[in-house]
């Protein structure tokens, strides 16, 4: 009895916490549900201000019963209208006497009156409404333009600027992970004399704001000839960087002593340590250094513009997502759609590092 | 002693840091290793970092123009325009408070979730944590456009939403006051990566420091505020140091729910976006360095500010000897 109230009561609590997690993340993330439904909707919809905010096309009907001509009068003149099989009439929503509404197909529109087929019943001839018919509100059905993918992933050359992209971001990142992790661990287990004022120093280097540097940086890059090529994109970050060397070093430092110890009493000289006790304790955060270099240089735009200019082929995502979104700015759907299937991969690939920070450290080596 | 009393006097007793040896023979030999360890990044400040820096600094005694490319020295004049221009004042100003108000919520929003998603409680963690963090992985221009038509006064969906339940929606853009608030709510969508850090944290708590502290009928609460804040503390550090920093910078969400006008009524004309508009738009690169410089002493005061208080409240397992 008391292991089924046990197992009861963690039900609760875990249903409870999740469903609270749920509903804090549905609001959360609510501005990214306008930007997928926009990726998914079509132009019309986008600028049509009565369409409802779910991607979805204006409902048809279909007629498909027996040629038949209808006789109607409007500003009290006689006009006919035919309705062959396979026409095509808008939906919309017609509100009865007491405002119920009424889902029937518009056939023929005039100012002050509209006559309309009722599809459940087309047999029983034109419904006469009287009001604009503008103010009616037409009947959407869910539609997805999975097109607008397929569109953005010819027009912007998708495997090429994959390719691009990752040829910098994986380069950048194993620049990125072996000297941020040697440079952390200098900074966090030697005590080597001015290091404080090196760390600040360090920390330095990103409070001063970048785009101060960029016309002295970009002079520099040209003068030694590497505009026009990945090289600034990739080698400066085979030198460390002051967010990752601080970011490693703050876990290094939670690492205790005592483990570096033993393993240099046994032998261990300080490369040695540093792949064998002080590495494995931190595969979380290196991890979360990859992840974040990784989509650092997935997305930054400006250092690859400005050096890859005029190397269209060189460009990756970021860059060539902004150039397509320039030439279609009244079209927010591509403008979505693309910015979309540039978040697929990295969603890929942050879901997959998640084992890593899922990790807890099993050993301590705090020893009681 | 259980390994949570313990804990707690280490936690305690980190004040009195331990006192520095003299450099012997070993501990220089210990230096040269650290120092062959730090030489990637050396090499890379000399080779990347000190030219740029010291050529801005440079420029701050100029009246160098973009446009025109011409540079003149002009000594300490561009120094004394800074102190008294009213806009850097105001500028500085709207930085400073928006810092204030900003700060606290970058800072606790993180680890909250972060807990959440590491609690034992929780199913579909993985996916949950995914989706959490998706909107960090949205380039923050995007983040941008996507909150200024998230927040659009009469068509967003946020109003649209309230005013389904009765509530009129704020003029989130074009109210000077409220225009803060929209820039805090879409700046949570740029606090995803301190939630990965405090989680890789969480990770490198041992397990038996959460036993003990059970074991020494510690509620809730309490292991919370006694093992695991101390725990990620260093990560907590790390946050609070780059969102500081983050904030002096505070530039991209500005300039683009603002527009170039810094609507409304140049609230959003913050200490950065002055230094842009100056740099690049007016192109006076040489005015634009000095207020960049500036910039850079007083958040590197902050910054150095910041380091001495860790000895306070920052809890390093692998021992305080550093810092």
């Amino acid at each position: 009895m008391s292991s089924l109230t046990r197992s009861l009561r963690r039900f609760l609590a875990v249903s409870s916490l999740t469903l609270f997690t749920v509903i804090l993340l549905t609001a959360f993330l609510s501005p990214f549900s306008y930007m997928a439904a926009t990726a998914f909707k079509d132009k019309e919809q986008i600028t049509d201000p009565t369409s409802p905010l779910w991607p979805g096309r204006p409902a048809t009907y279909v007629y498909n019963g027996e040629e038949v001509t209808y006789t109607f009068t409007f500003q009290e003149k006689e006009d006919q209208v035919t309705l062959s099989p396979g026409d095509e009439y808008d939906m919309y929503q017609v509100p009865d006497e007491n405002g119920a509404m009424r889902e029937w197909a518009m056939i023929v529109k005039r100012r002050g009156v509209s006559f309309f087929l009722d599809p459940g019943s087309p047999d029983a001839g034109l419904q006469e409404w009287v009001g604009e018919w503008r103010q009616l509100t037409p009947t959407y059905e869910l539609s997805l333009r999975w097109e607008n993918f397929e569109k953005a992933w010819n027009d912007l050359d998708f495997l090429r600027v994959l390719r691009n992209t990752l040829v910098i971001a994986v380069g950048g990142d194993i620049g990125t992970l072996i000297s941020c992790t040697l440079v952390a661990y200098g900074f966090s287990r030697f005590r080597i004399p001015g290091k404080n004022l090196l760390l600040i120093i360090l920390i330095g280097t990103i409070v001063l704001p970048r785009q101060v540097m960029l016309v002295p940086t970009y002079a520099f890059f040209t003068r030694i000839g590497w505009v026009g090529s990945w090289l600034p994109l990739i080698i400066p970050h085979f030198f460390g960087n002051a967010y990752n060397v601080f970011l490693l070093r703050q876990y290094f430092m939670t690492i205790p002593k005592e483990m570096d110890e033993a393993a240099m009493i046994d032998g261990a000289g300080p490369l040695r340590t540093l792949t064998s006790v002080i590495l494995p304790q931190s595969i979380p955060v290196v991890t979360a250094v990859a992840v974040f270099h990784f989509i650092w240089a997935w997305n930054d735009y400006f250092e690859p513009l400005i050096y890859l200019v005029g190397r269209r082929d060189l460009y990756p995502l970021s860059v060539a997502i902004q150039f397509y979104n320039q030439q279609y700015v009244r079209e927010l759907h591509m403008v979505q759609a693309t910015a979309i299937l540039g978040l697929i991969l990295p969603v890929i690939i942050f879901f997959l590092a998640q084992s890593a920070f899922m990790r807890g450290v099993v050993v301590t080596g705090v020893e009681k | 002693m259980t390994a949570f009393t313990e804990l707690t006097e280490v936690w305690r007793s980190r004040k009195h840091g331990l006192k520095r040896e003299k450099l012997g023979g070993l501990a220089r030999r210990e230096a040269w290793w650290g120092l062959l360890f730090l030489a990637p990044w050396v090499l890379g400040f000399l080779g990347f970092y000190l030219l740029p820096m010291g050529a801005s600094l440079v420029f701050s005694f100029t009246d160098f123009d973009l446009s025109t490319g011409e540079m003149q020295f002009v000594g300490l004049k561009n120094y004394t325009r800074l102190f008294i221009d009213p806009q850097v004042r105001k500028s500085l100003l709207i930085t400073l408070r928006f810092m204030i108000f900003a700060a606290p919520i970058g800072l606790a929003w993180p680890i909250a979730t972060a807990v959440l998603l590491n609690s034992k409680n929780l199913w579909g963690k993985r996916v949950l944590r995914t989706l959490y963090f998706l909107p960090s992985i949205i380039p923050v221009v995007s983040v941008a456009y996507i909150w200024q038509g998230f927040l659009n006064t009469q068509t967003g969906w946020l109003n649209r939403a309230l005013e389904a339940v009765g509530i009129p929606g704020p003029e989130w853009l074009t109210s000077p006051a409220w225009i803060y608030h929209a820039l805090i709510l879409a700046g949570l969508w740029g606090v995803g990566d301190a939630m990965i850090r405090t989680l890789a944290g969480l990770q490198s708590v041992p397990t038996e420091y959460y036993e003990a502290a059970q074991v020494d009928g510690a509620n809730q609460l309490h292991t919370f505020w006694n093992v695991t804040i101390p725990m990620i503390s260093p990560m907590v550090f790390y946050n609070l140091v780059l969102l500081v920093i983050g904030l002096f910078q505070y530039f991209i969400l500005a300039w683009i729910l603002g527009g170039p006008q810094s609507n409304p009524a140049e609230a959003t004309l913050f200490y950065n976006v002055y230094f842009y508009k100056q740099a690049f738009s007016y192109s006076s690169m040489g005015y634009g360095a000095t207020l960049a410089w500036v910039l850079f002493v007083m958040a590197m005061t902050v910054t150095v500010v910041l380091f001495g208080t860790q000895k306070y409240w920052v809890y390093y397992s692998g021992g305080n000897n550093n810092v």
